[in-house]
């Protein structure tokens, strides 16, 4: 079985980022990139299949802007065989993501596509189960487990009252969520190693993909910011301040 | 304008989410009309026909949806969807495993997690885990939304809207469900709860939860925690607060040996007050807490306990 594993450059999760002044976007000028946490995991997830020797080959694949080949290259660091960059002027929105992983897709068949959640820029948990509508494939999404058994993939999900076994029909499309692995780290022989590993730089309109912009950002602005309050010094007193300053206790 | 809401619900209930985003729908203005997919759920359809504006409730009753699957659902709404301007569902796991898949099957955009309504095709959503707000606007003929439900009251209950059931029973046929482990609590739910206590890294082991449970008891409160005690194995993952987590917004939020993350602090900064215990005086927590108590919380919560 070949696995597919979407990966998203993104600002690294540890930065705090900044609305610009002209609240026309998030100032990414100089600020550390890695690849999307969820993606990392997706790609584990891969390569521990492989190692298992349930799968043959791991493709990965990158959209975004041509810097994004280091996400790739990590990610073949990480155990991936080869990778696919697309590269795109503007940061598409899901649906377009989805579209141009539709037509990886129909080129690669592969038997599982693995992918983040959700991404930490944008936050919008949509481009997996767009890409199993599109494709008309399963999917398992929030995946704290997988088992392949047979024909069939076995996703255990998160879900807000817990959790949720479902079986799938493969090919499949999974996205991960925190609890499914621990990504390796890669090794310095490997990150070297990667940099032989085929590397297929196309472009949307090589797939045949028309990027649309239907959703807009108007503005971008800091949240409301929260004022640091006081410190208390006992919890007679922090008892006492809940009930007759907050009075969120009676 | 005509709004479809997709009910959140346990089959035998109406999820006390669904009320908040017949809310949002208000805001956006317009015939609304909310779906109710399950299987025997009557009580449900029954509970949204008493949402107050609701013009009319579909009840598509059928095996195919008991479970909510993706595939089932999104066929049975995108077909559904096709007659209206706005489709509206809550950002939980269920409306954000569906929403997506129906929008890519109408080909339009989804809208995830809107906290505002500005007008009819603009709305504001959170992004960078909540350290940005997003204006975003959409020129798409349906609008898929999901609405974060601590950002919208819950709508009254005064409505009487007419129950229609639909026919549909589509089974795609390429996901079956297994079976499920749901958490078990006589406390209140989190995302619904006035109070929440959170607990962190600092309760070292899941035993010492029981501290927490104690002074929840004693305030009636939903018990919540860190990324950082779950991974760890201290509770399970239906207890996590975060940016990938519940997002809560209660009235009293009191954070229990958190340090306080980014990701942590975006699911919970939009709680009216906000408590920190930390025996770490540089705690992030701090930063954002209306009251704080460098403690050591072993010390402090059987001291609260007493004192409540």
């Amino acid at each position: 079985m070949k696995i597919l594993v979407p990966v998203k450059r993104v600002v690294d999760y540890n930065v705090k980022v900044r609305v610009k002044p002209d609240h026309s976007d998030v100032d990414l000028a100089n600020v550390k990139m890695d690849m999307n946490p969820f993606c990392e995991i997706a790609v584990e997830e891969a390569v521990r299949l492989k190692e298992q020797g349930i799968a043959e080959e791991v493709v990965v694949v990158s959209i975004g802007e041509a810097k994004s080949e280091e996400q790739i290259r990590k990610a073949m660091a990480l155990g991936a065989d080869r990778g696919i960059l697309i590269t795109t002027d503007v940061a598409p929105g899901s649906l377009s993501v989805a579209k141009l992983l539709k037509a990886v897709v129909d080129e690669e068949q592969p038997g599982l596509v693995i992918l983040g959640k959700q991404s930490i820029d944008s936050d919008n948990n949509q481009t997996g189960q767009m890409l199993g509508a599109l494709t008309g494939m399963a999917q398992g999404t929030f995946a704290s487990k997988l088992v392949i058994e047979g024909d069939r993939a076995k996703v255990t999900r998160e879900i807000d009252g817990g959790l949720q076994t479902i079986s799938l029909k493969l090919p499949a499309i999974v996205t991960t969520d925190l609890r499914l692995n621990e990504p390796r780290y890669a090794k310095l022989p490997d990150i070297m190693k990667a940099k032989r590993k085929p590397l297929d730089k196309k472009t949307p309109a090589d797939l045949g993909v028309e990027i649309k912009a239907s959703l807009t950002t108007v503005k971008v602005e800091p949240p409301a910011e929260r004022q640091g309050g006081i410190k208390v010094g006992s919890v007679a007193e922090l008892v006492d301040k809940l009930k007759n300053e907050a009075k969120v206790l009676s | 304008m005509s709004i479809l809401v997709i009910a959140e619900h346990t089959n035998d209930a109406l999820s006390p989410a669904t009320a908040s985003v017949v809310t949002a729908a208000a805001a956006i203005g317009g015939d609304i009309d909310v779906l109710v997919a399950g299987h025997n759920a009557g009580a449900a359809a029954e509970a949204a026909a008493k949402l107050s504006g609701v013009n009319k409730v579909l009840l598509a009753d059928a095996s195919a949806y008991e479970h909510s699957l993706a595939e089932n659902l999104a066929a049975l709404i995108a077909e559904q969807g096709k007659a209206y301007t706005h489709i509206l569902t809550a950002a939980t796991t269920v409306g954000k495993n569906v929403l997506p898949r129906v929008a890519a099957l109408l080909d339009v955009e989804q809208i995830s997690e809107i906290l505002a309504v500005e007008s009819a095709d603009t709305f504001k959503r959170p992004i960078y885990a909540g350290n940005a707000i997003a204006t975003v606007q959409s020129s798409d003929p349906i609008k898929v939304i999901t609405v974060r439900t601590t950002a919208f009251d819950a709508c009254a209950e005064d409505g009487s809207a007419s129950i229609e059931t639909l026919s549909a029973d589509t089974d795609v046929g390429i996901s079956e469900f297994v079976g499920e482990e749901l958490a078990k609590s006589d406390r209140p739910e989190l995302t619904a709860a006035r109070i929440v206590v959170s607990g962190g890294r600092g309760l070292q082991n899941g035993d010492n939860f029981q501290l927490l449970y104690k002074v929840a008891d004693k305030l009636d409160a939903a018990v919540g925690a860190s990324r950082a005690a779950v991974d760890a194995g201290y509770v399970p993952n239906d207890m996590q607060v975060g940016q990938t987590g519940k997002i809560v917004a209660p009235e009293l939020y009191i954070a229990v040996g958190i340090s306080g993350q980014i990701q942590h602090l975006a699911g919970m900064k939009d709680s009216k007050v906000i408590v920190a215990i930390n025996k770490d005086e540089d705690a992030p927590i701090f930063q954002v807490a209306d009251y704080g108590l460098v403690a050591d919380l072993f010390e402090a919560l059987p001291e609260l306990e007493q004192a409540l």
